[in-house]
């Protein structure tokens, strides 16, 4: 097997894409308030539709029902992971740091201290075709917050 | 210039090309020879694309360097001999499918010639045309017919023309194996349908659909067809006399030729009473402040300065299948399919879509591979040279009817071998292995 396949699917992406932290979908029935976004890749038909609960400036909650290939899937599985409990900001800018070094075409490594289990991602970002892949939960995310806070 | 009117027919033989041709004629294709990832390139994704050999690039730049100039328009030399390349092409392409010269336009693609019979449809329904064009003209309580198979080009031009109209659009569906439901037929096409739009092969199961029955059903009810040749032209003999087709549309970038040019087929007392879709230049006779006359078929079809060195060298293409011999061909492809299908079925969690083994298909084959998606697949595959199509290869409502997102499809061509086949087969094995679906 070729060094390339073996970054991409790393095997912790392999274990999130099967084992799916965050999903189904559930109805958001904490404090504060809840953001839906549902985004749809139309070059593969990779889909999510993702809630995020939002309670005193901190995330509670990130549901999610999905479809789609192993990246895209074990990107959302490590995202609920991530962003659990966190300040709503922080995960916004986390959001903005995995979307730069997906974007720099393998020239910015991820900050594993930042960016935990998502580090494993850097090498998506030398398979221009598969950014979306990975972006897709997270962008659900990031309209997900705007909406809770609307 | 001389134009040929007499459509020459194919001599089809059974007799498939054989290895060493294979060999030899992807010598004619520079793009074989390249790597990728490392690996030697097997392309199998000629559905989408086909590659271009030598024959048809040096057409195109022999144009540009012996022959460019405006054609239909000047009267110097260059003028004419740019007139006479573009003519004697459309005149290969025509022969190519049993055509007669004025009955092919130029279009960019499959999808154009589809919008233009369905914006000529609707300028008849609106008057445009006058009496003779009235049987082109669709409305509330007339209905066009589509199959639950179709690519959506063949697709979404008939929703819109439905939607601009007030005509009901109505499909034959497909069973559970993606085969048309025929016994339905009957009901779905009724003396209300004013066309019926087809495809002849299936850019995803393989099949080759029934013409014979459909243009006989479209007919019993005075109903205009169409078929959509895009995965028919390239690969198999097509007789457009034969298949007593109204309107036949293909690709030439999926036939050997570059991309930027394709045609349509019309029975030529069709096209001539078929109001135009696209107008302005090359396409008039007299024009005056208030109106315009219009030019026979096939110029009446192509205002504006048209895709000329494209057309060129897509009348290589069709002259380099030609020599080939296209019987041969679909022999040959024929033989890569059943090794595709009957490789695929042999692999644990993999379900192809269409018709089993053993039965008739095209050199296709579209699958899904349990628990493993299929654009995983295709990076899978990627790695090691193999390119594929993955996704819902434009038949998004067809994928649904038979409970699938996204599958991945090998295509191939004259230029494919078997040893590609099989390298393709050993790494689709172990695909589920590798991502541990179980
Ligand atoms: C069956 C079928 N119809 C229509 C098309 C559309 O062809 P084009 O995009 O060249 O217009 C394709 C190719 O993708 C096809 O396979």
């Amino acid at each position: 097997m070729s060094t390339g396949l073996e970054q991409l699917y790393q095997q912790i992406i392999l274990d999130h894409a099967k084992a799916r932290h965050g999903s189904p979908l559930q109805e958001y029935l904490g404090a504060g308030r809840a953001g839906e976004s549902h985004q749809l890749n139309p070059v593969c038909g990779d889909e999510i539709t993702l809630r995020a609960g939002v309670a005193e400036g901190n995330v509670t909650s990130v549901t999610w029902d999905g479809a789609g290939c192993a990246i895209s899937m074990a990107s959302a599985s490590v995202l609920t992971d991530l962003v659990q409990g966190l300040p709503r900001d922080e995960v916004l800018s986390l959001i903005d740091a995995f979307r730069e070094v997906l974007r720099s075409r393998g020239r910015i490594e991820a900050d594993e201290e930042v960016l935990g289990d998502a580090a494993a991602f850097s090498g998506v970002s030398r398979f221009p075709a598969r950014v979306k892949c990975a972006m897709l939960a997270w962008v659900a995310l990031e309209e997900s917050l705007l909406a809770a806070n609307a | 210039m001389p134009v040929v009117e007499t459509p020459v027919t194919l001599t089809p033989s059974d007799a498939g090309l054989t290895d060493a041709e294979v060999h030899r004629i992807r010598n004619d294709f520079p793009i074989l020879g390249t790597e990728i990832n490392g690996k030697p390139l097997i392309y199998l994704d000629s559905g989408a694309t086909s590659q271009n050999p030598v024959s048809v690039m040096e057409a195109e730049q022999e144009f540009y360097e012996q022959r460019n100039a405006a054609v239909h328009r000047g009267a110097h030399t260059l003028a004419v001999e740019a007139t006479d390349a573009y003519e004697d092409a459309r005149t290969a392409v025509a022969r190519f499918i049993g055509a007669r010269t004025s009955e092919l336009v130029w279009t960019s693609n499959a999808t154009e010639g589809i919008n233009l019979v369905a914006y000529a449809m609707s300028n008849a329904a609106a008057g445009r045309g006058g009496e003779a064009a009235r049987r082109f003209a669709v409305g509330p309580g007339e209905n066009i017919v589509v199959t639950e198979m179709e690519h959506h080009a063949n697709l979404i031009p008939w929703q819109e023309l439905a939607a601009r109209t007030g005509a009901e659009l109505r499909f034959l569906p497909v069973d559970d194996d993606g085969a048309l439901r025929l016994e339905d037929a009957a009901g779905v096409i009724t003396p209300a349908t004013r066309l019926v739009a087809f495809s002849h092969a299936s850019n995803v199961l393989g099949t080759i659909n029934p013409v014979d029955e459909l243009v006989r059903l479209a007919r019993s009810v005075g109903a205009l067809t169409l078929l959509d040749a895009c995965q028919s032209v390239p690969h198999i003999p097509v007789d457009v006399k034969a298949l007593d087709v109204d309107f036949l549309v293909f690709s030439g970038h999926k036939m050997l030729g570059p991309t930027g040019i394709g045609a349509l087929y019309g029975r030529a007392e069709l096209l001539n009473a078929m109001p135009p879709f696209l107008t302005g230049g090359s396409m008039i006779t007299t024009v005056t402040m208030e109106r315009a006359e219009y030019l026979p078929s096939p110029n009446r079809f192509e205002a504006g300065t048209q895709r000329i060195s494209q057309a060129v060298a897509l009348g290589a293409a069709a002259n380099y299948l030609s020599e080939t011999g296209m019987g041969r061909i679909e022999a040959w492809e024929t033989a890569l399919g059943a090794r595709l299908v009957e490789g695929l079925e042999a692999i644990d969690g993999i379900r192809v879509l269409g018709p089993r083994a053993g039965m008739p298909r095209i050199g296709l084959a579209a699958f899904d591979v349990d628990g493993v998606h299929a654009h995983d697949v295709g990076q899978f595959l990627d790695d090691r040279g193999i390119a594929v199509r993955v996704g819902h290869h434009c038949a998004q409502p067809l994928h649904r009817r038979l409970g699938l997102t996204a599958t991945t499809r090998a295509s191939t061509y004259l230029y494919t071998t078997t040893d590609e086949v099989d390298a393709f087969l050993d790494a689709a094995a172990q695909v589920r292995p590798f991502f541990g679906a179980k």
